[in-house]
């Protein structure tokens, strides 16, 4: 076991590109724990998805060996935190395992939302923060700015601000020892009641699920028999170990430790991020704070192209669950698309992120739906029903409440009238303005979820060319005037197309819907009338005009098996195109008929 | 022509040569074309009739089609010795319909007159349009005096069967000067008119130029013009007889009727395809690969195609469906109308049963009718037979 006073557990909360993973790697380098041989860029960022995109979305963590300046040797565990926002409940449960945050700023770029909403956790969860600036040596940085935004945001010295280049190496020895100065060591009751914190787990293919634990009180040992506090299992602790970060058994470790644990649990569901692990013999009797279920906020209906592959879609969302106890989802029937499920998930970019991966990984063609968010309808008789799909809005009720969501945008100033514009185009309640220094404001608004669920984040790029971050809470439901839209192709209500919006903006958004479908929807056999309505009544109107030529002009001897090889190819094209009654729609259509366009 | 005499066309095996020599190559051509290689035409004519003497020996060719390229732009004696080896090789039936293909910017009466005395009896211009703007889109240099002069030549040296090409729906091109065009050529007195959709094809100038934003022909329009088209040339006496040709009775032509019909042809030359014994292949198409192959005395075939069973059924299809007079019903069309596909096609028009035959009556959708016909499953029934396994009531 060691002992806690040389221990130090630390998080680092940064932006996307801002550097994370390179300082990561940069830590292990110069404290030996990988060798310079075993070195690849980004050693901690292990999935495909993360390496392209540039984003962490399963935390890793590391055990670092550092000898310091004070001569003594210290542990220094990283536990890193991913960095989206649609995982703030896995950030919050990373930092409940440390008692300090780095948090690292562009030099050049600034400070940005997700990282002040990262921030503002640590400071909240009781953590020790030292900022630093990242990039130091790229010739666009403005250290005086950016060291001024740091402060603003979470008051201190402009002198304690460190200054790093994770690419150099420059200024990581100096970190390093103002990570043994400034964070705090763990306190931990060694002679306790076992309690350890689960801030993360992963399914491994052979071992079962391997979870994450940080020890707070008493200690753990191979061969003990342990309890989940939330879920009430209880297993014996069949191994654990350091991540050096190679997986090192240990027998015994005690208040301040950073473990693997390995149960032989099989169903990631069974295991919960959050959960308190006890000794099943002497148990705490209270858990440790922060657990929650996490609760999906956007939903979208995934079906396969081909019906044929949903047993098979089936398979693959169950098989992702296995490392993402996040993903829910309920069967649901279309009739425009066939079988396939209601797919809830914790934000944006993780819808984003299933999708690729099922198309990727799993080798799928998917129709997926417009995002739609959760909404409480009051029935008749007074009772409330939560409806996940737009498609399931009762006739009659007696209102309807959409989830609200607090929004921070941090923008350079000079954006802040479109970033208004849009904003309350959007039916945002502007809260307040925050100025970080004279050119970064952090805008507060109160904005319904479906309202940004879509396409606000790609116009809010496009409005600051780039600049603005977005980072959002959950926030209470509301009571609105929504209706919902319905797209009729052929005069048949096409189900998939079907959306709740707000009743102020149904006509603009039919006419949206109906012009960008006539471009979306190739010309075909018939005539195909494109209509958006409101129960019965018909808000707007288009046609996409029936196809009057299609044939090659040309078809001698020559030509034959070309030809035929031709007119194949364009039949395959056309397999990814639903058939909706009687008319052929591309699967694109689905998704792109609502996104933002050059021409809006 | 009457459904069963396009349908005997099966029973006639045809010849095609190929001349891939031309004066200049047109911005929307691409075929196996080579323009400024002139001096490789006796070199390639030599290979052509070493290809024909070494090449299948079937007997009593019933039509010839000499097409390119320009086969006018290389000399009638070249020509001649090709037609010898075919005659040779094969024996030209009395009767039998030959056919060349000719430009009219150089079409002289002593070539006509040399064309007629080596045997060839019907000529096929590569006149396009009567507008000089169209013409000038299109790249060619005759006027539409040449063209006129061309007809006149022709009838007078004695070809029996004269068509005109036309080239209809470029971007340049307005509903007068299509009609202008078409009276024009009605007022030839032509045998058979071939109007062809201009089409864009990739790898040509005109495909990288409409890539690069220029104009590129509408759909829609081209529409209309195919309509005024069948309404111009049917009231002078030209019934269409498939998608893109009209004719006068008795001129349609032949080889072409050949191929769709499905029947054997012979092809020689750079890029020439052939279809024989249920399998259709394709020469190289480079001139130098096509020479080199057949001077090392190895057969110059760049791929094939076999047609067997369900797969001919389908071929049949494919190939006749484009013909007004359509295909006899058989397992294929059987097929077609059992499927959503086939339902909804008959629905909108595209298709109707008429007698014991399949028919489009809307020949500008052919193409969707055709790549409902290349799915086509074979029905359970017919494959069980094929394989000899038994069928339970």
């Amino acid at each position: 076991m060691s002992d806690q006073t040389r221990i130090r557990n630390f998080s680092i909360i940064a932006h996307i590109d801002h550097g994370k993973s390179t300082l990561a790697d940069r830590l292990l380098e110069r404290t030996g724990a990988v060798s310079p041989r075993e070195m690849r860029d980004q050693v901690l960022d292990t999935m495909d998805l993360e390496r392209e995109r540039g984003i962490t979305i399963k935390a890793q963590t590391v055990r670092i060996g550092y000898h310091a300046g004070d001569g003594d040797d210290y542990v220094l565990n990283l536990i890193d935190t991913p960095g989206h926002v649609d995982f703030s409940y896995e950030v919050s449960r990373s930092l409940a395992a440390c008692e300090g945050a780095l948090l690292l700023a562009d030099a050049a770029q600034g400070v940005q939302a997700q990282t002040v909403a990262n921030a503002y956790l640590a400071i909240e969860a009781g953590l020790e923060v030292i900022p630093a600036l990242n990039k130091i040596d790229l010739a666009a940085a403005d250290p005086e700015r950016v060291t001024t935004e740091l402060v603003n945001i979470l008051g201190g010295s402009p002198d304690a601000v460190l200054h790093l280049s994770a690419k150099t190496g420059a200024g990581v020895d100096r970190l390093l020892e103002t990570i043994i100065a400034r964070i705090p060591p763990p306190s931990g009751d060694a002679e306790a009641p076992l309690r350890a914190l689960v801030f993360d787990s992963y399914f491994d293919a052979y071992r079962g699920v391997v979870c994450y634990l940080r020890v707070v009180d008493g200690s753990l040992g191979v061969g003990d028999a342990i309890r989940f506090m939330a879920t009430g299992e209880t297993h014996d602790a069949s191994e654990i170990g350091y991540l050096t970060p190679k997986a090192v058994p240990v027998g015994r470790v005690g208040p301040g430790e950073v473990v693997y644990l390995i149960t032989g649990v099989k169903e990631i569901d069974r295991i919960k991020v959050g959960d308190t692990v006890t000794s099943a013999r002497a148990a705490a009797v209270v858990p440790l704070p922060g657990y929650t279920e996490p609760k999906p906020m956007v939903f979208s209906g995934i079906f396969p192209t081909d019906g044929d592959d949903y047993p098979k879609l089936r398979e693959a969302l169950e098989k992702l669950r296995l490392n993402d106890a996040s993903l829910s989802w309920e069967p649901e029937t279309s009739r425009a698309l066939g079988f396939g499920f209601r797919v809830g998930f914790l934000g944006l970019l993780h819808m984003e992120i299933v999708r690729e991966r099922l198309e990727r990984e799993y080798d799928l063609d998917l129709v997926a739906t417009a995002p739609s968010v959760a909404y409480s309808v009051r029935l008749p008789p007074g009772e409330e029903q939560v409806i996940k799909s737009p498609q399931d809005l009762p006739e009659e009720h007696r209102g309807v409440s959409e989830p609200f969501v607090r929004a921070m945008i941090l923008t350079p100033t000079e954006y802040v009238g479109p970033i208004m514009e849009l904003a309350t185009g959007r039916r945002a309640v502007v809260g307040g303005m925050n100025y970080l220094s004279p050119e970064r404001v952090e805008l507060d608004f109160e904005i319904p979820l479906s309202e940004i669920v879509f396409d606000f984040f790609d116009l809010l790029k496009s409005k600051t060319k780039g600049y603005a971050t977005l980072d959002y809470e959950p926030l209470d439901y509301r009571q609105a005037d929504l209706v919902k839209v319905d797209i009729l192709l052929n005069g048949q209500a096409v189900d998939a197309f079907s959306a709740i919006v707000h009743r102020d903006h149904a006509e603009e958004y039919g006419k949206r819907m109906t012009t960008r479908l006539r471009s979306l929807i190739p010309r075909q056999l018939f005539d195909v009338p494109i209509q958006a309505a409101i129960g019965g009544r018909v808000i707007s109107r288009e046609t996409v005009k029936a196809r009057r030529k299609d044939v090659t002009a040309k078809c001698y001897g020559g030509d034959i098996t070309r030809k035929k090889k031709l007119l194949q190819k364009q039949k395959e094209g056309k397999k990814r195109m639903k058939m909706v009654g009687s008319v052929e729609v591309p699967q694109e259509a689905f998704v792109a008929a609502l996104r933002v366009d050059d021409d809006l | 022509m009457t459904p069963e005499d396009a349908d005997r066309h099966f029973g006639v095996v045809g010849v095609y040569v190929h001349i891939p020599f031309c004066a200049r190559i047109c911005p929307y051509c691409d075929f196996a074309v080579v323009a400024g290689k002139d001096h490789l035409a006796p070199r390639y004519i030599e290979a052509l009739v070493a290809e024909i003497g070494g090449g299948e020996s079937r007997r009593g060719i019933g039509a010839v089609y000499v097409g390119g390229g320009t086969p006018s732009h290389v000399e009638p004696r070249l020509l001649g010795l090709t037609l010898e080896a075919v005659e040779r090789r094969h024996g030209i039936a009395s009767g039998a319909e030959v056919s060349v293909e000719a430009n009219p910017e150089d079409f002289t009466k002593d070539l006509a007159r040399g064309l007629v005395a080596l045997g060839f009896t019907r000529v096929s211009f590569g006149a396009q349009s009567f507008d000089p703007v169209v013409l000038g889109y299109l790249g060619r240099r005759h006027t539409p005096e040449d063209i006129t002069r061309s007809v006149e030549t022709a009838r007078t040296a004695g070809f029996g069967s004269v068509s005109v090409d036309l080239i209809y729906g470029s971007p340049v091109e307005d509903p007068a000067s299509w009609e202008d065009t078409l009276a024009r050529a009605v007022d030839l007195g032509t045998d058979h008119v071939s109007c062809y959709a201009l089409t864009v094809e990739q790898g040509t100038p005109l495909g990288r130029s409409v890539a690069s934003g220029e104009a590129a022909p509408d759909p829609d329009i081209q529409a209309d013009r195919h309509e005024l088209a069948g309404m111009r040339l049917s009231a002078a006496g030209l019934g269409r007889y498939e998608v893109s040709n009209w004719a006068t009775g008795g001129h349609e032509c032949r080889y072409n009727h050949i191929v769709w019909a499905q029947g054997e042809y012979l092809g020689y030359g750079a890029s020439a395809h052939g279809h024989l014994d249920g399998v259709r292949y394709r020469n190289l198409r480079r001139l130098d690969a096509y020479i080199a192959a057949v001077e090392r005395g190895v057969r110059p075939l760049a791929g094939e195609e076999l047609l067997r069973g369900w797969d001919a059924e389908i071929d049949r299809l494919f190939v006749g469906l484009r013909r007004v007079v359509g295909v006899a019903e058989g397992p294929g069309t059987a097929a077609l109308m059992e499927t959503e596909e086939g339902q909804l096609l008959e629905h909108a028009g595209v298709v109707s049963r008429r007698g014991d035959r399949l028919v489009i009556d809307r020949p500008l959708l052919t193409d969707m009718v055709q790549r409902a016909v290349l799915g086509l499953p074979e029905p359970w029934a017919q494959a069980a037979a094929a394989n000899n396994v038994s069928v339970d009531a």
